[in-house]
């Protein structure tokens, strides 16, 4: 026999207070497991619905306006194509995708149309609407999906166009309906030959009724060498929140950037407003999960004084004593912490799409966390009363009987 | 050259402090228990007996003189080496019984042995062997509440003998039993002072209790009495310095 059997033959018998000292760590422990589920769940469905609206940045020239760049017009404003690189050299964090782009209003035939350069690799298909054109993707990791760990959906996983010959063009659905014509058929713009090889489906946003043409190429026949209308940028919603823009500011500081600020900010200010509850809650929740360990410790110390005073009696020394009580408060956090893990998980996966209409998955990783935490907290609040019981003169009780 | 007693205490004195009032439990009490002796301890209640007993294991410190163990000194070591003391060379039973309710009797048993790190087998071979010898080896899986008073307080004995101590200090053993159970427990006790020449210091107010002990001494009010009328003479000797 060891003494970790007296400790647990000692929580079998008194079974009724150590399920009242697990009711309050169990319920801490899925409280933030709980909100911690639902904050990385938001955080998913945010990166997500940021990620089907396409680009969440603009970067203009100085002076141009968004609609300049709508309109394309032909003295639109320009920067030169190598503030992309000068862009990926800053490495800033949260840059998913830079999409750097060339528009200007051409006539193709009779009909007016905006004609779009881009770099094939480098477009993001918005638009993963444009994937349902066959265009052939080739994955690359989503800047956010470092922060999003389990909850890592497919559809944010960045498909860039990579199929775009120099001689070939991809047709928004308006702009393929106002020309007349389909897959396979070959335009003319400013006397070069472009064939259709994809009509993309309808996004609706402006790409609807644009024809789209490797950049190069489009400079070229332009006559406009190396500019720029505009980069397009998917930044992760977090950085964003975090000054992404101002950044990008100070990188290229003689352009104009442009955020979706309305419907960034507001997502990623209510996703920062659940991560600070989650972490005020579990302040509180250590707060009090602690002192109730601490308070269960102290009364299955006075519980136990006759049994303290036996083990003295027979030699045990105080040592033993001190670690008897918080091996059990490490058996009460551990258990409290899986529980507390498996109940919170089980409610918000459970309950999360009804309630809060969000699909919550679970987060393996918490559980070691979860049992860490609950055992660190038991720990802590029953260090003292531990103590005391150590401390505990053992003939006051024996002189008692 | 005479064997060093197992235990000697010399001028011990214990005083308590009631609100102001200070209370001399015992007064500079001498004690001798030679080895192998079954020494009883009478006196009525609130005498200083079971006093006596928790200071002698070190559960008390006293207020002045010295305990020796086989010549050694223990007055004034720390907590710890006291509580190795108590594991190591002295066994308890308590007039309440003092086991824990939830191990069964052969746990118990086997508790004074966990304390001293003994392996599992050597454990439960030596709780067996001691429940045999009290007559409870049919009674080693039964909880102490499954158990008569006379039961538990022999499941207690051997508890007491698990370590083989060098001395068995007993407080009121047969107080909670009837005559019947009391003679029982009385004469296992001399039973086992007698096989295994374990030392025995008996405290009782009880002069049935005290005629079992082979040496037998008084206590009144914290101080060495006369014998009782009628006790055997002693080869250990309590006897105050006041």
């Amino acid at each position: 026999m060891r003494l970790g059997l007296v400790m647990w033959k000692e929580l079998c018998h008194r079974r009724g207070s150590v399920v009242s000292g697990l009711v309050a760590i169990t319920l801490g422990i899925a409280v933030i497991v709980g909100i911690r589920s639902v904050t990385r769940a938001s955080e998913h469905a945010v990166a997500v619905k940021l990620d089907s609206l396409g680009a969440n940045v603009l970067v203009l020239p100085q002076g141009a306006s968004v609609d300049d760049y709508h309109t394309a017009d032909i003295d639109a404003p320009t920067f030169p194509e190598e503030y992309v690189e000068r862009m990926v050299s800053s490495a800033l964090l949260g840059v998913e995708n830079l999409s750097p782009k060339l528009t200007r209003r051409v006539r193709i035939g009779a009909v007016p149309v905006v004609l779009t350069g881009i770099l094939p690799d480098h477009e993001v298909a918005s638009k993963p609407t444009w994937q349902l054109a066959g265009l052939e993707p080739a994955a690359t990791a989503h800047a956010c999906l470092g922060d999003l760990g389990p909850n890592a959906d497919e559809r944010l996983r960045r498909k860039p166009v990579e199929q775009l010959a120099p001689d070939e063009c991809l047709v928004g659905e308006e702009a393929a309906a106002r020309l007349g014509v389909a897959k396979g058929d070959t335009l003319t713009v400013a006397g070069r030959a472009l064939k259709v090889s994809r009509l993309l489906p309808a996004t609706g946003t402006v790409d609807d009724d644009r024809v789209f043409m490797h950049l190069h190429e489009m400079q070229d026949l332009l006559g406009v060498g190396r500019q720029l209308s505009a980069i397009e940028v998917m930044g992760c919603c977090s950085a964003i929140g975090d000054g992404l823009l101002s950044k990008l500011r100070n990188v290229l500081p003689d352009t104009r950037v442009v955020g979706i600020a309305q419907i960034v900010s507001t997502q990623v200010e209510t996703n920062r407003l659940m991560d600070r509850l989650s972490w005020g809650i579990l302040l509180i929740v250590l707060l009090v999960g602690g002192l109730s360990i601490g308070n269960f410790m102290w009364a299955n110390v006075s519980q136990r004084r006759r049994e303290i005073g036996i083990l003295r009696m027979i030699g045990a020394p105080r040592a033993s004593i001190f670690g008897l009580f918080l091996l059990k408060a490490v058996v009460l956090g551990a258990v409290g912490g899986l529980l507390g893990y498996g109940l919170g998980t089980l409610a918000v996966v459970g309950f999360g799409p009804a309630v809060l209409g969000l699909e919550v998955r679970a987060l393996p990783g918490w559980v070691g966390l979860a049992v860490l935490l609950a055992t660190a907290v038991a720990v802590l609040g029953s260090l003292l009363p531990a103590w005391l019981a150590a401390r505990f003169d053992p003939s006051a009780n024996m002189q008692e009987v | 050259m005479a064997a060093e007693p197992v235990l000697e205490a010399r001028g011990l004195s214990k005083q308590y402090r009631r609100g102001d009032v200070a209370v001399d439990a015992l007064r500079g009490v001498d004690l001798v228990v030679p080895e192998g002796a079954f020494v009883t301890v009478t006196g009525p209640s609130g005498s200083g007996k079971t006093t006596l007993l928790l200071t002698l294991a070190g559960l008390l410190k006293p207020s002045a003189g010295t305990v020796r163990f086989r010549g050694a000194a223990l007055d004034g070591q720390s907590d710890a080496l006291w509580a190795r003391f108590r594991r190591r060379h002295l066994g308890f039973v308590m007039q309440s019984f003092s086991l824990v309710p939830y191990l069964s009797a052969r746990e118990n048993v086997m508790l004074p042995l966990a304390l001293l790190g003994r392996a599992r087998r050597e454990q439960y071979e030596r709780a067996e062997a001691l429940l045999a010898r009290v007559g409870l080896e049919h009674r080693a899986l039964h909880l102490p509440r499954e158990l008569s008073a006379g039961q538990q307080q022999r499941v207690a004995i051997a508890r007491a003998l698990a370590n083989a101590p060098a001395l068995l200090l007993a407080d009121e053993p047969t107080g909670n039993l009837d005559p019947a159970l009391a003679g029982e427990v009385l004469e296992l006790l001399a039973g086992v002072n007698a096989e295994s020449g374990t030392a025995i210091l008996m405290v009782t107010h009880s002069p049935q209790a005290a005629a079992a002990g082979t040496h037998r001494v008084h206590l009144d009010e914290g101080r060495a009495g006369a014998r009782p009328e009628g006790a055997p003479a002693t080869a250990g000797s309590l006897r105050s310095r006041g």
